[in-house]
């Protein structure tokens, strides 16, 4: 069970990462640049804002988390769709959206007024847009299975909201908490395009700097000690909140989840709105802009922009931006069955392996999700360049890279759920005469099966918007939505940024007709997303 | 409550992972052979500072007249912003028998890092995408063979920038400001010079990008460097930060959200001496005159080269590859997909670049080997001086 995944991630994350590491550690200067002053400096700042990033998050997240497991709003479906799209939109066209916002808002007009665009405080708000479907699906999907009648008894022994929050409400969620915000935290603190575009020239972090070290100034010495840096940091890190989320993990949650109730009072709805509106408004807002610019023509509103997608003589591409659609579809299905198919197995050995074995492939997984995109892109080409493995330009390389971030998708996915397995099942299967083979096939593989769907197509819709490690591996001319968009913007031109405007509403629609698709497979007694 | 009883697996799971971390670094700190095709020249000194170490035997246009080529494919590596009208390759292989196979990576600067790290076991047999600004760290790590193709004859020497033939010149982008015609639309009073920059008039219009991340925010702090001289530039941009200039990390931030494609906050950008042509040719709804203006006295002239890639199993079909992109066919389809100038003094430009471009005739220049001797310690500067 464990050789698939091991040898998986030992083959296309391990041994690039190792390779590109040691041959920029091979010089002996890289320590140096560990010892440097301003490498202290960098992975402060990048610590200190993945954790405030995170942690507005999980103020902005939990409680329309709250919102979409206690209340049974219409729409809902479409709603947690909704939630997800910034988090697979290129994060150069949110930015742009978000800067279309604080425009539109006159936030930033003027020069003595407001000016977000370039602070920190752009930093932290583009992290919450992208991130906080992350909080509202991990912990909004736990919090449906916890039984509302604790809580409610404790409102009625007299404690306060606060005090049902504190001593009830959170501990119960703990688990939840803990794996959504080491999801957040990673994902900001490797956070590229938003701290180079929304963060202005004065927010360097540690992935920037080994981008720019690496592909701006070939210093591969300092990449790779930055690198190195990051890897044990996010190691450190991910190890710690395993165990975190293990130790508050011991309670079951309750097997059948709570109805959710409609709203009835006005204050019920009033309460509701206000939970929900700060995430939603985040969400929407920026979505808007880009539907927005779309439709823009120059002079008025049309489809120009969705008709010129269809034409060959779109600047920049090889293909019709179509074309790169089908591009994106094709990877992504192709990542997605890769992420199954290692994540599936990954999650078998981290939900019934020894505590040693199974944390640490636990940890192997997700290392992936805050590792440099850079690190892992130029490791690949070095790395695997010798056959039977050169397959430096193979055009599975691609699909390779990102199932790498839709494993941790799917075994995030997938675990609770074969923890939460009753074993008296198994049990009672084995004691009415079924061999071990069929009792793993009856009991556990039938009720995994749902969530493991979940997770891939998660694993489907990140491999959709993903642009980091694919863009520095050599690609064959395919190319998909994300890097036609980049395309697209990359030439002066108003029609040209119409059309990328359009592709992102596109990648939009087809991220939430997935996402859709995962909430029809979802199971409602099931955990995970 | 019920846990289901762990299943013990191997524990040297983790082992596996950690050593094959291990052993792999210790394979890779290893050296590369010595080329035994390689003939030793003189010490790379003050005269050749971007020469390699050992220059390898130049491919000539004999042996490439005979190598029987039909039938073989060429892998062309390029960066993200390399674009060709569709069909364009299939020419070539009508000619020549040959196919060809486009890799595309990320920016330039991407491109050239990864080359030198698989310099001599290359993913490619023809490089393009090598500009003035990297070209000597690409020589000098020993990525390219040489060859002179014979339609060097037709291209003008200042543009040719290697001695040794490494790389051959294959278009002219000269980076220039750009002005907003409707913020400025008497060209009497328009921004003319770098020194206008520094003017009161023009306080807080100008929007620029980061050396240290964008190849146009290199090209411009190079040509205030030409300008000025080691010991004025940093003045220069002591004068301009007091005027409020605007530092952004990429040209599509600069271009598209300061400068709003000329209708933005800020009036005054760094962008391309071709600008105007793409903003003519994309105009939504169409129009014939463009928007933007350019300022053709400060502008920074790069090159873009192509190179055959040393360690190629087809040095023959890449050749001809070579020949190819400096040939009419291909030269002329340049305007108008990657908006630069073609360096083939024989092809023709295309009417609607012919009438939006903006001849520069006095661009700001640097060698590649002044570049790379001064870039680490410029950018270093600059940094101090504006964005601290």
């Amino acid at each position: 069970m464990a050789i698939v995944p091991v040898a998986f991630l030992a083959v296309f994350f391990a041994f690039p990462v190792a390779s590109i590491v040691g041959r920029g550690l091979a010089d002996g200067a890289a320590l140096d640049v560990v010892r440097r002053r301003s490498t202290g400096r960098l992975l402060w700042f990048t610590l200190w804002q993945a954790a405030a990033s995170t942690a507005l998050t999980l103020v902005v997240g939990l409680p329309a988390a709250w919102a979409v497991a206690r209340v049974d709003l219409p729409g809902r479906r479409l709603l947690r769709a909704l939630l997800v799209v910034p988090f697979v939109l290129p994060t150069l066209v949110v930015g742009a959206a978000l800067q279309g916002v604080f425009d539109r808002l006159g936030v930033g007009r003027e020069a003595t007024g407001l000016r977000l665009q370039g602070t920190v405080w752009a930093i932290l708000l583009a992290h919450v847009v992208l991130n906080v479907a992350v909080v509202v699906r991990i912990v909004g999907g736990y919090w449906a299975l916890l039984d509302p009648r604790t809580e409610e008894a404790a409102r009625v022994l007299g404690a306060s909201r606060w005090r049902v929050w504190r001593e009830v409400s959170a501990p119960r969620l703990a688990p939840a908490l803990w794996s959504a915000a080491g999801i957040v935290f990673l994902f900001c603190f490797t956070s590229f395009g938003v701290i180079l575009t929304v963060g202005g020239t004065g927010h360097p972090t540690v992935e920037t700097e080994i981008w720019r070290a690496a592909t701006q100034r070939t210093d591969l010495t300092t990449a790779a000690a930055l690198a190195l840096v990051q890897l044990l940091a996010v190691g450190a890190l991910v190890l710690v909140v395993t165990v975190l989320e293990a130790r508050s993990g011991a309670r079951l949650p309750a097997r059948r989840p709570a109805a959710a109730r409609r709203p009835q009072t006005v204050r019920q709805r009033i309460t509701v709105a206000a939970a929900l509106g700060p995430a939603l408004a985040l969400v929407v807002v920026p979505l808007v802009v880009l539907v927005e610019r779309s439709l823009w023509e120059g002079d008025g509103h049309g489809l120009a922009n969705y008709r010129a997608l269809g034409s060959r003589h779109a600047g920049g591409l090889f293909v019709t931006p179509w074309e790169a659609v089908g591009n994106s579809v094709r990877d992504a299905a192709a990542a997605m069955v890769l992420a199954v198919v290692v994540g599936g197995l990954a999650s078998v050995v981290v939900a019934y392996a020894g505590r040693g074995s199974g944390r640490a492939l636990d940890v192997a997984v997700m290392v992936p999700l805050g590792t440099s995109a850079v690190t892992l892109g130029f490791g690949i080409l070095i790395a695997l360049d010798t056959p039977p493995l050169d397959l430096r330009t193979s055009p599975i390389i691609v699909p390779v890279a990102q199932a790498l971030v839709g494993i941790a998708f799917v075994v995030r996915s997938l675990v609770p759920a074969l923890r939460a397995v009753d074993p008296r099942l198994r049990e009672a299967a084995a004691v009415l005469g079924a061999p071990p083979a069929r009792v793993r096939l009856a009991v556990d593989v039938a009720l995994a099966a749902r969530p493991l769907l979940v997770g891939a197509a998660f694993a489907f819709a990140i491999a959709l918007g993903e642009f980091g490690a694919t863009s520095f591996l050599a690609r064959p001319d395919a190319p998909t939505v994300p890097v036609a968009m980049f395309r697209l913007l990359g030439q002066p031109g108003a029609s040209l940024r119409g059309q990328a405007m359009a592709l992102g509403t596109v990648l939009a629609l087809l991220t939430m007709a997935s996402v859709l698709v995962i909430e029809r497979l979802r199971p409602r007694d099931a955990l995970g997303w | 409550m019920f846990r289901s009883r762990p299943h013990r697996t191997s524990r040297s799971a983790v082992w596996f992972v950690a050593l094959a971390s291990l052993a792999s670094g210790v394979l890779v700190s290893c050296t590369d052979d010595p080329d035994p095709a390689a003939i030793t020249v003189p010490a790379a000194d003050g005269d050749a500072p971007c020469r390699p170490d050992r220059l390898p035997r130049s491919i000539t246009p004999a042996s490439v007249a005979d190598a029987p080529v039909d039938g073989t494919t060429v892998t062309l590596v390029t960066h993200d912003s390399f674009a060709t009208s569709d069909g364009t390759f299939d020419r070539f292989t009508e000619q020549t028998g040959i196919t060809v196979k486009v890799l595309q990576t990320g920016d330039a600067g991407t491109l050239v890092s990864q080359s030198i790290l698989t310099a001599g076991k290359p993913v490619a047999d023809v490089l393009f995408g090598i500009d003035t600004t990297f070209l000597c760290r690409g020589t000098r790590a020993g990525l390219f063979v040489p060859y002179a193709p014979k339609a060097l004859a037709d291209v003008d020497d200042a543009v040719e920038q290697d001695p040794d033939h490494l790389v051959t010149p294959i278009d002219v982008g000269d980076v220039c400001l750009n002005y907003a015609k409707a913020a400025h639309p008497d060209p009497a009073s328009a921004p003319a010079s770098l020194d206008d920059l520094t003017d009161r008039r023009f306080a807080d219009q100008f929007v620029t990008e980061n050396p240290e991340t964008s190849s146009p925010g290199l090209a411009f702090l190079l040509a205030t460097i030409a300008e000025y001289g080691p010991k004025g530039w940093q003045g220069y941009w002591k004068r301009l930060r007091a005027n409020g200039v605007q530092v952004v990390n990429g040209w599509e931030e600069a271009y598209n959200d300061a400068f709003g494609a000329g209708t933005g906050d800020r009036s005054i950008v760094t962008s391309y001496a071709t600008s105007p042509v793409a903003d003519v040719v994309y105009s939504d709804p169409p129009r014939t005159e463009p928007a933007i203006a350019v300022v053709p006295d400060a502008c920074f002239r790069q090159v873009e080269f192509a190179g055959i890639l040393r360690g190629t199993a087809h040095p023959e079909a890449a050749a001809l590859l070579v020949d190819f992109l400096l040939s009419p066919t291909f030269q002329e389809d340049i305007p108008l997909t990657m908006f630069v100038e073609p360096v083939n003094r024989r092809a023709k430009v295309p009417a609607v670049f012919e009438a939006n471009r903006t001849p520069v005739d006095k661009p700001l220049t640097m060698t590649p080997a002044e570049i790379e001797a001064g870039r680490d310690a410029w950018t270093e500067a600059w940094t101090r001086i504006v964005l601290r």
